[in-house]
């Protein structure tokens, strides 16, 4: 209910607060108040400093940050506390969830003796008292099964739980505030849909006001009251979530909305396919469960799986974590083994193996989620594009060598000079754009794109997206393009094909495939994708 | 050249900082660094023969020549032994030489001495003579030079052999690396000691053969840190990307699993380094080490020992060894930190302690 917004009292109010690291400000006079029962989002790109506004109204930055300006908790100037009184309000009157479920979990503790901890620190309980609200929690938070729960290890524990888990922690001593940075990023779609509303139930129940950091714009839109829209640590706008959305003042602001990956890709003109697989399936070993027990059947990560692939045209593989979208790419790009049959042309790759599969390798090229990662840190930029050109071209001469690095550049919309530089200079999609001119280089036929968008932000994959369907129709690229994004496959795709627990469930024309899905798993995601 | 700064990468550039930025790390490679570079001059410093003479208007380099005594009025025609009183008066009658600093060699006996040995230290032996009337100074001076050459090899060798079998079985993982896993166990089990004590009864080992039985086991230590720098990085993006571009393993291994891997084995560098002195010393203290008069700390050492009434032999011992590892550890301590990305931060934050409002 986001219309009790003038008589709520003000909960958290930060008035002209900056955040400086080291002389650099990467928060700028932020003022905002969030008020008891509302959802307050902050919205902004990677590095608008959304994170640190919240880390630092409680006092959670490192050592080397500079925090001034005013902040107050009721009528609590925060100001104003020493270390002991901090750690009496965080836990307590706020709590945080963070984004990586993965890892804000102690593994070396049982679940319930986590939920004890804050329990006995800030009311004292201990031993069956504590267990008994410990239940009470995790029934609060919806988990099946709270007393099995309660002596559970963390890694037992689905993303999804842990971060119910997480949740039920900050919701422990009734909190007046809970900040919840990007809660659900780590999440399968449907999941986060499930966690928001969780949320948004409890902050009903408690009357707390919720601070929810986000980058995904369809998410506040559905589960925040007001906005607070931020770019390079300044505020661009604020209001209720209708009017900014439907009505955006600032032009930053218009952009992020309008940053939905649009357009179709060119339709492929050859149908004889380039890649073929039949009856592709990847199964990894269990190990044994004790010494004498039996080996357990192995995991088939991969079931049989057809699928074929014509030159200039993009296969969509749509599906959550662990459906095995990433295993089907590692299996054609011959990285994982696996069995059935690989074609590439007239080359069958499944059957290749040492020198021989090497030689065919320039023909299919891949490009990887983490822009982060997938880069050497050691090797300047020249050197990480022309590594490959070197070893399956080894007669061409340094001059061709750097007039090609340069071509394929400027193909890629880099300037030049980035050659020299070292990939730590560059943002993430910069970074994406070298790691495709590092694949492009080589003269593929078939790119493997497994999630090169996840990382980025909307406005960047938009370029991104823009990019790729230029290269395919100038190269003729085929692309197989793995995405949990329907947006983002809906704009790349021509065909899209369903994934879910290593099993195809659908499969077929990209846009005849979201506008009427046949199977309910498939229904699920668009229905979570809030696609428009 | 002026342009290396420009190539290297950033990363290197922070730790070079750093490393700078710990002063005793810093002095402490100087003083280490001068020590070892003045104890390759060795032959200039402390030497039984002069540099150059000049003797019935002829030049001599007695230094890199060996001339037979008949050459300056002798009678036998044998290596001219220049500290003879005879041959020393024949040189200033008819010429002039230019000795040393310490006309004293490693091994040169001082025929002379008006003191039973060991002599005390004064201003012909500045450290006194040890049990056999050699010059201690002398034998610092070489033996300072060998322990560090030995620890310098030792280290390269472990260092390669290392690199490369634990490079081997991090890489591949699976049946490689348990097969390799459970030989260097089995390996890691012999006892070293033995083996040279046994070694020593049937052949003299010399400065290559403990070189080698060292090496068969020092790299040891180093197989597990590379192992798994190279189990945690095949599964990084950028190597994938490079098995997907089609680069053979050996190339891979090389160009982009190594340099990652190297941080850690860096830091271990220092602490093998003294470990290689350390054991040198040890084995030629026991007796097990380089062959007798070989110029060896472990040995003066062991002299200290069994002559306690001259403490100059001990003390001179203990001094060059504290000084000696203290000065590689405070090294590797810089080392260590400038390689530790955490260290950096706490070292600016005291810096900033005025910050919160």
């Amino acid at each position: 209910m986001p219309n009790n917004a003038s008589n709520a009292k003000p909960l958290l109010r930060l008035n002209e607060f900056s955040v400086s690291f080291n002389g650099n400000v990467v928060v700028d006079s932020l003022s905002l108040t969030v008020n008891a029962g509302e959802t307050l989002a902050i919205v902004g790109e990677s590095g608008s400093g959304k994170s640190v506004s919240a880390l630092g109204a409680i006092d959670l930055l490192p050592d080397n940050a500079a925090v001034s300006g005013q902040r107050w908790l009721e009528e609590t100037n925060l100001n104003q506390l020493g270390k002991r009184d901090w750690n009496g309000i965080r836990g307590n009157r706020v709590g945080f969830i963070f984004q990586e479920p993965m890892t804000s979990l102690n593994p070396l503790h049982r679940i319930g003796k986590q939920i004890g901890e804050t329990l006995r620190l800030h009311q004292g309980l201990s031993g069956q008292a504590a267990r008994t609200r410990a239940k009470a929690l995790l029934e609060q938070v919806k988990l099946p099964r709270p007393d099995e729960l309660l002596d559970a290890w963390p890694h037992q524990l689905s993303g999804g739980q842990r971060q119910r888990v997480m949740i039920a922690m900050a919701i422990a001593n009734n909190p007046a505030l809970l900040i919840a940075d990007e809660p659900t990023t780590a999440l399968d779609v449907t999941v986060q849909q499930e966690i928001l509303a969780l949320l948004k139930e409890l902050r009903d129940q408690h009357g707390m006001g919720v601070l929810f950091i986000s980058h995904d714009l369809n998410l506040v839109r559905r589960h925040a009251d007001r906005v607070c829209v931020m770019y390079q640590g300044k505020i661009q706008e604020t209001g209720s979530v209708a009017d900014v959305f439907d009505n955006p003042q600032s032009d930053y602001t218009k952009a992020l909305i309008a940053a939905e990956p649009e357009g179709r890709p060119a339709p492929p003109a050859d149908i004889t396919p380039l890649l073929t697989t039949r009856q592709l399936s990847v199964s990894f070993k269990r190990p044994r469960t004790g010494l004498f027990q039996r080996q357990p059947p192995a995991f088939e990560a991969l079931k049989a799986t057809d699928l074929t692939i014509a030159p200039g045209e993009t296969l969509g593989i749509v599906g959550e974590s662990g459906s095995g979208k990433t295993t089907l790419a590692s299996a054609i790009m011959r990285l994982v083994a696996s069995q059935g049959e690989v074609t590439l042309g007239k080359a069958t790759l499944s059957q290749l193996s040492g020198d021989a599969l090497r030689r065919q390798r320039h023909r299919l090229q891949m490009v990887f989620q983490d822009p982060y990662g997938a880069l050497s840190p050691r090797m300047p930029v020249f050197d990480i594009i022309s590594e490959g050109l070197r070893f399956h071209y080894p007669n061409l001469s340094n001059e061709e060598v750097t007039e090609r690095v340069h071509r394929t550049l400027r193909e890629v919309d880099l300037p030049e000079s980035c050659a020299a530089r070292y990939p730590h200079e560059f943002s993430g999609g910069q970074r994406q754009r070298i790691a495709v001119a590092r694949a492009i280089i080589l003269e593929p036929e078939l790119l493997v794109l497994d999630e090169p968008t996840s990382a980025l932000d909307r406005t960047v994959q938009k370029q991104l997206v823009t990019l790729l369907r230029e290269l395919q129709a100038r190269r003729q690229l085929s692309y197989l393009f793995i995405s949990h994004d329907l947006a983002v496959v809906r704009a790349m795709a021509h065909r899209v094909m369903v994934l879910k627990d290593g099993d195809v469930v659908e499969q077929g024309n990209c846009l005849e495939v979201l506008a009427a899905p046949q199977h309910h798993y498939t229904k699920a995601l668009i229905e979570a994708a809030h696609l428009h | 050249m002026a342009f290396i700064s420009s190539r290297l990468s950033p990363i290197t550039l922070r730790r070079l900082a750093a490393f700078k930025a710990n002063r005793r790390a810093r002095v402490s490679l100087w003083l280490f660094g001068v020590l070892f570079i003045v104890s390759l001059f060795a032959e200039l410093i402390a030497n039984d023969k002069p540099l150059v003479m000049n003797y019935d208007g002829q030049w001599y380099v007695p230094l890199l020549v060996d001339y037979p005594e008949t050459e300056f009025g002798g009678f036998l025609p044998t290596r001219t032994d220049y500290l003879d009183p005879f041959v020393q008066q024949q040189i200033s009658d008819n010429g002039w030489a230019l000795w040393p600093i310490i006309p004293y060699s490693y091994q040169t006996l001082d025929m002379l001495m008006t003191q039973p040995s060991p002599a005390p230290p004064d201003s012909r032996h500045w450290l006194g003579t040890d049990d056999q009337g050699r010059d201690v100074m002398a034998r610092v001076i070489y033996g300072f030079r060998l322990s560090v050459a030995f620890a310098l090899v030792l280290t390269a060798g472990s260092l390669v052999l290392g690199v490369l079998v634990g490079g081997v079985q991090g890489y591949f993982g699976g049946k490689v690396d348990l097969i390799g896993q459970r030989f260097t166990e089995i390996w890691s089990g012999l006892p070293v000691l033995f083996l040279l004590i046994i070694l020593a009864s049937f052949v003299q080992p010399g400065f290559w053969w403990l070189l080698g039985i060292m090496l068969l086991f020092s790299w040891l230590g180093l197989v597990d840190i590379v192992r798994a720098e190279f189990l945690r990085a095949r599964n990084l993006e950028y190597v994938r990307a490079a098995k997907a571009m089609g680069l053979p393993s050996r190339l891979i291994m090389w160009r982009h699993v190594l340099p990652n891997a190297m941080v850690a084995t860096l830091t271990f560098i220092p602490f093998l380094f003294t470990g290689a002195i350390g054991t040198l010393t040890a084995l030629d203290f026991l007796g097990f080490g380089l062959p007798p008069g070989a110029p060896s700390l472990g040995e003066l050492a062991a002299q200290g020992k069994n002559n306690l009434h001259a403490p100059w032999l001990g003390i001179t011992a203990f001094m060059t060894l504290a000084i000696m590892l203290s000065l590689l550890v405070f090294i590797g301590e810089g080392l260590r930190d400038a390689f530790d990305p955490r260290h950096v931060k706490q070292h600016l934050s005291p810096a900033q302690e005025t910050k919160h409002a």
